[in-house]
């Protein structure tokens, strides 16, 4: 009955070309041997293996990836309770604010939030470094995480709840022992995205961060303003393979737990 | 028994409320509070450098001389700087036209994967996504790669002869562009494609057997139908891109720079925290209002369902 035509083939053809072209001619060139990027030198994994030598480089590497499991975790945390407020509690006085400081971080430009956040650590005297980063990216993740754990909790069934409660389970014990399995998936989910997009943020990172904590992508866009370079390629297409690894082990994951509702919203 | 299980109920639903609302409080609206007060201010060459100052100790005299020392001397800066309007001018238009074409060119992949069968859409709908996980900074720099002067792109027109002479494409809008649309087209697609999917059949197929031509049918139903998700898809892309730093930064010419730029300059550059301030305040204010109407789209969507 769905038949295919040629004009949609061809427009999922190109659409997935486009998307994937420029990932795939990055990962190419990090193998190129010549040090001018658009010549073609021949097969080579000597930018990998200088990357090792880059100190600073791998430096910045373990600040992000602590950076990232901090805020991740926090995030998913605060936003897991923020949405089973804003699923579970009805109509409560300040709602419609709640709501709004929870979407509005989704679609606010980044240099505001950065701006707004360092203003804020002024005005307060605190001493700028790994912990208003950390801060400011649980700020922005838990509103992403809350959105997916919300679409999970909307279609949660509430009779396993009750009959828990019924059977004499504390709210505290029926939520670790029911409501908490059952959306793990979501929240897990949750976790993956909020940890990628800690991992991922230059604009906000520049404005929070102090003396001595230079994040992967600061120091990333430090050095390719100025232009490509081979060994920019070369630490890109780890990120891309990390990345894409951790996605793909992580959808088929959610298969297998049926977290449809929480991983269709994205 | 039931007494008490019931007050730790409602002691542990206070805290599951409190705590994120208490965070979402102090670092989402309190931040906002203190950029709207410091863009009321006059730059100083002082840590912090703005004046007045906010002196709690100084009690009420203090909470007087703060409100005199406020003015609105940015905002008229502002407003007489063609920089400032420039900018603000070119992002709204950069905004506007990639929004176009991400419409134009994420519609057709949103309706061809909408009518793929079942088990096809989820990988596709997987394979659409998945590029948004990597870091944008890259997908960007790969793009960096591509648009060089004598980088790939270059390569193939000139093997096709579309061009004779390698033309620049760094540091012009056309990389701006290109970047915006390859960056937020997952932003546009997946909209469209939710709402195209649960489009019913059997309104085509009624307008088809009434002896309606496909293109009128496209044109009379399937497009009205989608308008929601249109509509969603639209200030998705539109709204973060007026505020988009990293792709005109790196793939534009720092020769006219949106607003994001400017906020950064006035920042970092020329460290003129009240200028930074207003610009951003300005910014929010023009963004507020698709913020609005989005709010009230989801409403609506919401008490439908």
């Amino acid at each position: 009955m769905r038949k295919l035509s040629a004009f949609n083939l061809g427009a999922i053809a190109l659409g997935i070309a486009f998307l994937y072209l420029p990932i795939v001619i990055l990962v190419i060139y990090s193998f190129n041997a010549s040090r001018l990027v658009a010549v073609w030198g021949g097969w080579s994994t000597r930018w990998y293996a200088e990357l090792r030598q880059d100190a600073p480089l791998l430096d910045s590497a373990f600040i992000s990836i602590r950076l990232a499991l901090t805020a991740a975790t926090a995030a998913t945390i605060l936003g897991t309770l923020a949405a089973l407020a804003l699923v579970r509690f009805g109509r409560f006085r300040g709602r419609l604010l709640f709501a709004a400081m929870i979407y509005a971080p989704l679609v606010m430009p980044e240099v505001i939030t950065g701006l707004s956040l360092l203003l804020l650590f002024v005005a307060v005297a605190v001493d700028r470094g790994f912990w208003t980063v950390a801060v400011a990216h649980t700020t922005m993740a838990m509103c992403f995480v809350t959105v997916i754990v919300q679409s999970r909790l909307v279609d949660f069934d509430m009779s396993l709840e009750e009959a828990a409660m019924d059977l004499g389970a504390s709210p505290l014990r029926t939520f670790f022992a029911v409501t908490l399995p059952l959306i793990l998936p979501a929240i897990a989910a949750a976790w993956m995205l909020a940890f990628a997009l800690s991992l991922d943020d230059l604009v906000i990172a520049s404005f929070t961060t102090g003396p001595g904590v230079t994040t992967l992508p600061i120091r990333i866009y430090s050095q390719v303003r100025l232009g490509v370079k081979p060994e920019m390629n070369a630490v890109c297409s780890i990120m891309v393979a990390v990345v894409g690894v951790a996605v793909i082990a992580a959808s088929l994951l959610a298969k297998l737990g049926g977290a449809r509702g929480g991983a269709a919203r994205l | 028994m039931p007494m008490k299980r019931q007050q730790q109920g409602s002691v542990l639903q206070r805290l599951v409320l409190c705590i994120p609302y208490a965070w979402l409080l102090v670092f989402f609206l309190v931040p906002f509070l203190i950029v709207l007060k410091i863009s009321l201010s006059q730059t100083a060459i002082a840590q912090p450098p703005y004046t007045p100052a906010f002196d709690l100790a100084a009690g009420w005299h203090g909470l007087v001389t703060f409100f005199s020392g406020l003015s609105l001397d940015n905002y008229g800066l502002i407003g007489s700087d063609p920089l400032y309007i420039l900018s603000y001018v070119k992002s709204v238009e950069i905004a506007a036209f990639s929004t176009l074409f991400l419409l134009v060119i994420g519609y057709p992949i949103a309706y061809a994967i909408a009518r793929t069968p079942r088990r096809a859409q989820a990988v596709l709908i997987v394979l659409v996504v998945l590029p948004f996980w990597t870091s944008l900074l890259i997908r960007i720099y790969a793009w960096m790669n591509i648009l060089q002067r004598d980088g790939p792109l270059n390569d193939v027109l000139m093997a096709l002869s579309i061009v004779k002479e390698p033309p620049a494409w760094l540091s012009t809008d056309s990389a701006i562009y290109i970047g915006i649309v390859y960056s937020y087209l997952p932003f546009m697609v997946l909209p469209l494609y939710a709402t195209l999917e649960k489009l019913d059949e059997s309104l085509l197929e009624a307008a088809a057997d009434l002896g309606c031509p496909r293109w009128k049918i496209f044109w009379l139903v399937t497009l009205p139908l989608s308008s929601s998700g249109m509509l969603a898809g639209v200030l998705l892309c539109f709204i973060p891109i007026v505020g988009e730093f990293v792709i005109p930064d790196l793939l534009g010419g720092s020769r006219s720079p949106m607003i994001g730029q400017t906020i950064w300059t006035e920042f970092f550059g020329n460290k003129d925290w009240p200028a930074a301030s207003a610009v951003a305040v300005l910014l929010v204010g023009l963004l507020v209002t698709p913020i609005v109407i989005y709010q009230n789209q989801a409403a609506r969507a919401v008490e439908r369902e």
